[in-house]
């Protein structure tokens, strides 16, 4: 049966399709400005954020008690914070942990997500037990969830991706399962059953492929969620590690000062801000051109 | 409507009851000693047993269960770590300023929300349209702190217009109350504000199309009954449901935003409760803010007959 005629005329060789699909990308972000727009400012964020170690800046922890508080200048672009650090460096760095735990929750949460809502969406038992569970868990605002975790399990980055994780699934699960139950009754679903073909494979082969689409953008909202909300733990002192400068770290600690340097909220504010800004602006244009259909809507 | 109401009721108590199994779960999710991690870096060993005394965690864990929900059920959320004192006296004694910035920030967002959305919606793809649109996604993009910040510089310190910190409940003074609320209630709404508007928008879009609409208009009705009596009373069930789900990102902003203005409410609670791990105040307000938040939304499909008399319980 492995060798089945059907599966090598539906598969054409790896590096054929690939080249289609980045074809088919290019396409979609040149009609697609908006969409390109996210990109392009995301993709400056990550290279200022993971090359900032590689542009001779100062050292992000380096305290200059000397220097504390300053305003912009030449040498300290965006000023200084209360222990002289260089709070250019610090919100250059920082970006690292938001979009750290911002992709690392994304994936987490539609592939664990994918998995359970496909197995709930076919299986009408498992169907019944994991849809009130999910209920339960979306009583439950995600921001004090993830809280109530990360007091509890201590901080630390990986922590912090979990509790964020969590509250998210359950959307996911909706998602992926109202797809699945929508195709299963389709023709050619039931073709693939009445054909004998494994439950797995046709989860695989004929039911995961569409779920995709809309999960992808769902991915890019999670992501975009993830970043202000790792910002949100972190400034109620349940989030990343507080030696770590990570945007919301650096806004919690300055809000003590915010009187003398607004500068400390301001510029890790302004480059959350733009990032979510791309994420989201990003997620809208994939939205769009995935499916037409929903272009007009919200 | 009142068989319909008390069904609907009878639903929320399995999950409800599913809520309280997570939430006493959560004290023995931890990867170590809960008691240890409550007791912090620097207890002794005799602080530990304390705690675990206190919190019952010698005993087997269907009994702590057993001991936890008769709890709930007479309202006794256990007793803080930190004051010693009944969490739901802690609780209760938190509620009226949520309860009242809640309130306020709904008010305002939702009058402005679904005016701004029906505008975007009506010109759709002019100057307006996009303005609204652009505005909406600044809303989700900002997070709330750095926006609360924002406003109590300008309005507070350079304007002098509100008070920079602090709350004064509407029963001691109505102005004092309204010049404390309004920038807390401006900082929480935006994002809310933003998801309103969206959906009235994208709704309104879809309702616009309808020939219903085409045929208010050909029958010479003015655009202004068209839209608000023909067309946005037709899209108020989906907006009304996203005003219910927006409420979690509401209860989420709540706990910044307090820390923010120095409310004293149950989000200042929740993170002074994280800072001292003291997890029966932690358990107890999520109960409080998952148990209001379902009912919030049982009371909102409720309203929905309001907009539609197709539809009846």
């Amino acid at each position: 049966m492995t060798d089945h005629p059907h599966d090598k005329l539906q598969d054409p060789p790896l590096s054929a399709r690939f080249m289609e699909n980045a074809a088919a990308s290019v396409d979609a972000l040149r009609r697609n400005p908006t969409m390109l727009f996210g990109l392009v400012v995301l993709t400056v964020i990550a290279l200022l954020s993971f090359g900032a170690p590689y542009f001779g800046l100062p050292d992000p922890m380096r305290q200059a008690p000397i220097n504390r508080l300053q305003d912009p200048s030449a040498a300290h672009w965006f000023g200084t914070d209360m222990y002289g650090r260089d709070l250019f460096s610090r919100v250059l760095h920082g970006g690292q942990i938001s979009l750290v735990v911002g992709l690392s929750v994304a994936a987490l949460a539609t592939s664990i997500g994918l998995l359970v809502g496909l197995v709930a969406g076919f299986s009408r038992r498992v169907d019944a037990v994991v849809m009130r569970f999910m209920d339960a868990l979306m009583s439950i605002p995600s921001i004090l969830l993830a809280i109530a975790l990360v007091a509890l399990w201590g901080s630390s980055v990986p922590n912090v991706i979990i509790a964020l994780t969590i509250p998210e699934v359950p959307r996911v699960v909706r998602l992926v399962r109202s797809v699945v139950l929508m195709l299963r009754d389709q023709t050619f679903v039931q073709a693939a059953i009445a054909s004998g073909t494994s439950t797995v494979k046709i989860l695989y082969r004929h039911i995961m492929p569409n779920t995709i689409p809309p999960l992808i953008v769902q991915a890019t909202y999670i992501c975009a969620q993830a970043v202000i909300f790792e910002a949100y733990l972190s400034f109620v002192g349940a989030g990343t590690p507080p030696e770590i400068p990570s945007w919301g770290n650096i806004m919690a600690e300055g809000r003590m000062f915010f009187f003398q340097n607004f500068g400390i909220i301001m510029y890790p504010g302004i480059f959350l801000a733009i990032t979510v800004f791309a994420i989201n602006t990003f997620g809208d244009g994939l939205r769009d051109s995935l499916d037409p259909r929903m272009k007009r809507r919200i | 409507m009142l068989a319909y109401v008390v069904r609907r009721l009878l639903a929320t108590i399995p999950i409800m009851a599913l809520v309280a199994v997570f939430v006493f779960m959560l004290l023995h999710m931890s990867p170590g000693d809960p008691a240890v991690v409550i007791a912090g870096d620097f207890a002794t060993a005799a602080q530990v047993e304390e705690i675990r005394t206190q919190l019952g965690l010698n005993d087997p864990l269907y009994l702590q269960f057993v001991n936890w929900t008769a709890g709930l059920f007479r309202g006794d959320l256990g007793n803080s770590i930190y004051s010693g004192l009944p969490v739901s006296r802690l609780i209760g004694q938190r509620v009226e300023p949520t309860f009242m910035l809640t309130l306020t920030t709904m008010i305002i967002a939702i009058t402005l929300a679904i005016p701004l959305g029906v505008i975007a919606a009506w010109k759709v793809g002019t100057w307006i349209d996009r303005a609204v649109m652009t505005v909406a996604v600044l809303g989700f993009s900002l997070p709330v702190f750095v926006l609360g910040y924002a406003l109590i510089l300008g309005g507070s310190v350079r304007l002098g217009w509100f008070p920079v910190q602090g709350y004064t409940s509407i029963f001691t003074s109505v102005p004092g109350f309204l010049r404390h609320i309004t920038l807390p209630a401006l900082t929480l709404g935006l994002v809310y504000m933003a998801l309103i508007a969206r959906m009235t928008r994208a709704t309104m879009l879809e309702v616009l199309n309808e020939d219903y609409v085409r045929t208010a208009y050909a029958k010479g009705l003015p655009t202004r009954k068209v839209l608000l009596k023909h067309a946005l009373k037709n899209a108020m069930v989906p907006i009304s449901t996203t005003i219910g789900l927006g409420l979690a990102l509401l209860i989420g902003g709540v706990v910044v935003t307090e820390s923010v203005f120095a409310i004293p409410g149950l989000g200042r609670l929740t993170v002074d409760a994280v800072l001292r791990t003291d997890y029966p105040v932690i358990q107890g307000v999520i109960l409080v803010f998952s148990l209001t938040y379902v009912l919030l939304n049982l009371l909102i499909d409720l309203t929905y007959v309001l907009f539609d008399p197709r539809i009846r319980y």
